[in-house]
């Protein structure tokens, strides 16, 4: 396919406030190539959310999106403990993040569904103690 | 209402974002948990939160939210403020608490929208 375009992200997880950095990133690049503000809203929170699971549940990981004429694809890579049950964890409310974590404003259990929510497929491919791969893609 | 407004409402100060204050706002919505916030995407909106973190910030960004306003007289530090206005946000400072903030805005006439 023609120009597509795409943009990769280290994703470190010593330093929780950058957490969101490369989401940030990716509405600023998606604005200048004139995707539209709904469209970038979508991709920015699903991605966001993303970020901030591969940081507090993962030990960070590797993010591609690629930027096609048609579709925004996020694909989220990390090293990590994997996910025991996908059916249990893409429910609203299910969270294992602890005490701490909630103190930061987050663990509510709302990001994989939220994820869900804003993106036209979503598929995630986990393997306890090898990591978990979550793929994301908006129609623009 | 617009941001003045908001901010007369509940007495509150402006931190960030002075020359904007007179943007529209339409709907509201108020937690401490960011995913709770993130799953709400309503266009014109305001954010009250006693969550004091760049992480606020990064969540106010996302969702295109016009002001932020800490309750519960948080302070915001300066790399949050800086954050603030890089991304052109307006945020506020009020002693309420949250419920009430909430109500006040709420009496005023700003809903959280349809779900
Ligand atoms: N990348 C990941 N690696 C390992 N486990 C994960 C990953 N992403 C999510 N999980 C697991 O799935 C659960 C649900 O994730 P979800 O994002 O919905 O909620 P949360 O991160 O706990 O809270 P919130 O997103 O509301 O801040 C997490 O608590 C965690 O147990
Ligand atoms: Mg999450």
């Amino acid at each position: 396919m023609a120009d597509v375009i795409a943009l990769t992200y280290e994703i470190s997880p010593d330093d929780f406030t950058r957490a969101g950095e490369a989401s940030s990133d990716v509405k600023s690049k998606l604005k200048q190539v004139g995707v539209s503000p709904a469209a970038i809203r979508k991709v920015a929170i699903a991605m966001y959310e993303g970020e901030i699971n591969m940081v507090i549940h993962a030990e960070g990981g590797k993010i591609t999106v690629e930027i096609s004429p048609t579709e925004i694809k996020m694909i989220l890579a990390d090293k990590g403990p994997g996910i025991p049950d996908i059916e249990q964890a893409m429910q609203a409310g299910w969270s294992t993040a602890p005490d701490e974590v909630r103190s930061l404003g987050f663990g509510a259990g709302m990001g994989l569904p939220n994820m869900k929510k804003y993106t036209d497929e979503m598929n995630i491919e986990t393997t306890l103690g090898v990591g978990t791969t979550i793929t994301m893609v908006v129609k623009i | 209402m617009t941001v003045r407004d908001a901010m007369n409402v509940l007495g509150a100060r402006v931190l960030v974002g002075e020359e904007n204050l007179d943007r529209e706002v339409r709907s509201a919505c108020g937690s401490d948990m960011m995913s709770d916030v993130l799953a709400f995407s309503k266009d014109h909106s305001i954010l009250l939160t006693g969550l004091c973190n760049p992480q606020v910030i990064r969540t106010a960004e996302m969702l295109d939210i016009v002001c932020i306003i800490f309750v519960r007289g948080k302070k915001p530090d300066n790399t949050i403020l800086e954050m603030a206005k890089e991304r052109d946000l307006v945020v506020l400072e009020t002693g309420h608490r949250m419920f009430s903030s909430c109500g006040m805005l709420y009496a005023a006439g700003l809903h959280g929208g349809a779900i």
